[in-house]
């Protein structure tokens, strides 16, 4: 007993001691749950090793707190209920941050259910970062304390698309097509609203929505835009429901514009190859030829995976965190949260902020266009012999958007 | 009209891969009375062992190895399992049959990986078929192979012209379908192996009693239902995705398609196919919803009901439920379905 009572003092001076430290050394575990089979299976998995990669490169003296990141994937076939398994699974392994990007209905699942997990366990609490998932409820009006979004929501990239879609005089006719769930909805309903603020005179001649990652074969929808008559589509699909619609578009001699936000992602360059220079276009807060850093992270992943990192909100994450944790000096996420609100991060593109009223990440976007790789922009995404060449950037407050979130805030 | 007519070949091909999947489904129904829940499988069986052997030897041969190797794993399966189970009646041979759906999955999962392959046609199929151009003031046109570029774009502001390739994928899996039904029926009808075939089904005893080896027979029947699924899963692997989850899409679909058409009834199942590929197609072309009809028909509609969004639904939007919905139809109103002979 009283070598017990000793040890408990001795381990008290020691902390004491260590005191300002405290978080370094420590492993902060972290899960993802996202897909990692099934047609959207190989987005899912890319982000995975991108994680891993960045894991390695941030870990230990990689960030301020000298932390060591370890993150594991649980995969949740793109499936709100295997989600919320999946994130009990995670928390009875231990892991206190969680880790979700594909998805919004997904995400808004995840959000809800750690911030009930949070309410009803007080000192275990989870943080629940979301690299990918643009739908603006997020951070509206079913924002929560818990949830920190480090892409840009899809009313940011409409309001960048629409500026850039202002300057081309040559849209006249608009085609709004999405995969039927609360992204492509919201897709739908920001493209109508900022168009029609900024372009009154293009005309929305279709809107479509389809189930998400069912349909095999767009052609029926090809033979819809063509009968429109529309110059240009808008979408916000990603893979495979992106890939094989411009994949369907080629084959079906379709030559109007394309606006998208995921290009670059899985499956679709391939799909692109040489075909769609000069008229697909992406709208993403960064692209594969950002320079610096970031190119030869670029090229040291496709040496080792042989694919194509191109989800940089994971780098924005392990900046974050690890500025945070130092803030805090701890890896409590409770106090975490507490130093992300508001946090200022030099990133890849310059400064970044943490938000405080919502917890969106404010950043810069950039529009690109689908074209020849050369020598001012070499990065060749799946080897096609193409990029995406940067055409415009839209510095934070063009492409910051006001927030109804009325958070919730632990006392 | 130019999009008339290529929704109407969209329509068409996608309803006879629709009817090479489910020939051999109604067939082996029809002659020994199973009703095969691995038949989605061995169409996907098909397209992996297709997508291996074109990494080898190329695109046509694995056109003929495929369905040979998927026809021998079924008559396989038919010889060690099916017929063990088949004196304890038809509720274990369905249950054998699903059973055997999980096991297929789990294996091509295990060889090749969860994630879709890259299975790509050769370069003669690459290409359109033939395309059809739409002149504003020379009208309709068709060339074969892919137009000019110079042919798709008028000098003239006030001409409009539209080009609208048609894969030649697309026309490719269309001829292979319509072969298949000339053969299949032209063996069943008009050969000494048909007349077998179709003696053994009504009087088993009967045909054994002169000499012919029934279960050899079933064994074959099976083999070759199993095979016409692997050839529909090389031609529908190579034009849409080799994926897991590729049997689970046609999977269901394939049953409506049997139902719609009547159990076991080979020209039924393709009136069947042919409708539902081309109502699915035509469907997502139009937006008619219950709100635009009502307006048309100059009903005026409340606030509240035209927010609904139910009422606001389109039919494009609700096109890939038609066909279940057209199932349950017919099972209420014809529980025999359109060509088939025995009641429910």
């Amino acid at each position: 007993m009283k070598f017990a009572v000793q040890l408990v003092a001795a381990a008290a001076v020691l902390a004491c001691a260590q005191g300002a430290f405290a978080q370094q050394g420590q492993t902060v575990k972290m899960v993802r749950i996202d897909a990692q089979t099934g047609l959207l299976g190989p987005v899912g998995v890319n982000q995975l090793k991108s994680y891993q990669f960045f894991a390695e490169k941030f870990s230990g003296a990689g960030n301020p707190a000298g932390v060591k990141f370890e993150v594991t994937g649980i995969d949740n076939k793109l499936s709100p209920t295997e989600s919320l398994n999946a994130l009990k699974a995670a928390i009875d392994g231990g892991a206190r941050y969680i880790l979700q990007g594909n998805g919004s209905s997904v995400a808004l699942a995840l959000s809800d259910a750690v911030t009930k997990h949070n309410e009803r366990n007080p000192g275990k609490e989870v943080l629940y970062l979301n690299d990918s998932a643009v739908d603006p409820d997020l951070t509206n009006s079913k924002c929560s304390y818990w949830h920190f979004r480090f892409d840009a929501d899809t009313s940011m990239k409409m309001e960048a698309m629409s500026s850039f879609m202002e300057t081309q005089k040559d849209i006249k006719k608009v085609y709004i097509l999405g995969q039927n769930y609360s992204h492509g909805v919201q897709v739908a309903k920001f493209a109508k609203e900022t168009l029609g603020r900024k372009r009154p005179d293009i005309q929305i001649v279709g809107e479509d929505l389809h189930p998400l990652a069912q349909v095999r074969d767009f052609a029926p929808y090809i033979a819809k835009i063509k009968a429109s008559g529309a110059d240009t589509v808008i979408t916000g699909n990603w893979g495979s429901d992106l890939s094989l619609l411009v994949k369907a578009a080629n084959e079906g001699g379709y030559t109007g514009k394309f606006f998208t936000y995921y290009t670059g992602v899985t499956g679709t360059p391939s799909a692109l190859g040489t075909n769609g220079t000069g008229r697909v276009y992406q709208i993403a807060y960064n692209h594969y030829n950002m320079g610096g850093q970031m190119d030869k992270w670029m090229t040291e992943f496709k040496a080792k995976y042989n694919d194509d990192f191109y989800t940089g909100s994971i780098i924005r994450i392990y900046q974050t965190l690890g500025a945070a944790m130092a803030k805090a000096k701890s890896t409590d996420p409770v106090k975490v949260a507490a130093a992300l609100e508001g946090i200022k991060v030099s990133s890849f593109n310059g400064e970044v902020e943490m938000r405080k009223t919502d917890h969106q990440l404010q950043q810069p976007l950039y529009m690109t266009v689908w074209q020849k790789a050369d020598k001012k922009y070499p990065y060749s995404p799946e080897n096609t012999g193409m990029t995406l060449a940067p055409l415009k950037e839209y510095p934070n407050y063009v492409s910051s958007t006001p927030t109804s979130c009325q958070m919730k805030r632990p006392s | 009209m130019e999009f008339f007519i290529i929704s109407m070949l969209n329509g068409l091909s996608y309803g006879l891969l629709l009817f090479m999947l489910s020939s051999g489904l109604t067939l082996i129904f029809s002659m020994m009375g199973v009703l095969n829940f691995a038949h989605a499988s061995f169409y996907m069986v098909g397209a992996y062992v297709g997508y291996s052997a074109s990494q080898i030897v190329g695109f046509w041969p694995a056109l003929v190895i495929a369905p040979l190797v998927v026809g021998a794993l079924g008559a396989l399966f038919e010889r060690i399992a099916l017929r063990k189970v088949h004196k304890f009646g038809h509720v274990p041979e369905l249950l054998v049959t699903f059973g055997l759906s999980y096991v297929l999955l789990e294996l091509v999962q295990l060889i090749w990986g969860r994630l879709a392959l890259e299975f790509r046609p050769p370069e003669i199929l690459q290409g359109p078929a033939f395309t059809l151009i739409n002149h504003s003031i020379n009208g309709l046109s068709v060339l074969w192979g892919v137009a000019p570029a110079e042919m798709c774009s008028a000098a003239d502001a006030a001409v409009r012209v539209v080009c609208s390739p048609f894969p030649a994928t697309r026309g490719f899996m269309m001829l292979v379908a319509l072969v298949m039904l000339g053969s299949v029926w032209l063996l069943l009808t008009r050969t000494r192996i048909g007349l077998v075939i179709q003696a053994a089904l009504t009087h088993p005893h009967m045909v054994e009693s002169l000499g012919h080896n029934v279960p050899m027979v079933f064994m074959m029947v099976f083999g070759a239902g199993a095979a016409l699924a692997g050839l529909a899963g090389v031609i529908g692997g190579s034009t849409f995705l080799t994926e897991p989850a590729m049997a689970a899409t046609v999977g269901s679909i394939i049953f409506v398609v049997v139902v719609v058409g009547g159990m076991g009834s080979l020209s039924g199942a393709f009136l069947a196919s042919i409708l539902i590929g081309v109502i699915q197609t035509f469907a997502i072309a139009f937006d008619y919803s219950v709100m635009s009809l009502a307006q048309q028909m100059g009903v005026p509609l409340s606030a509240g009901a035209s927010s609904n969004s139910l009422v606001k639904l389109t039919l494009s939007q609700i096109a890939p439920i038609l066909p279940y919905l057209f199932l349950v139809l017919i099972l209420i109103f014809r529980p025999k379905g359109l060509l088939g002979t025995r009641e429910g």
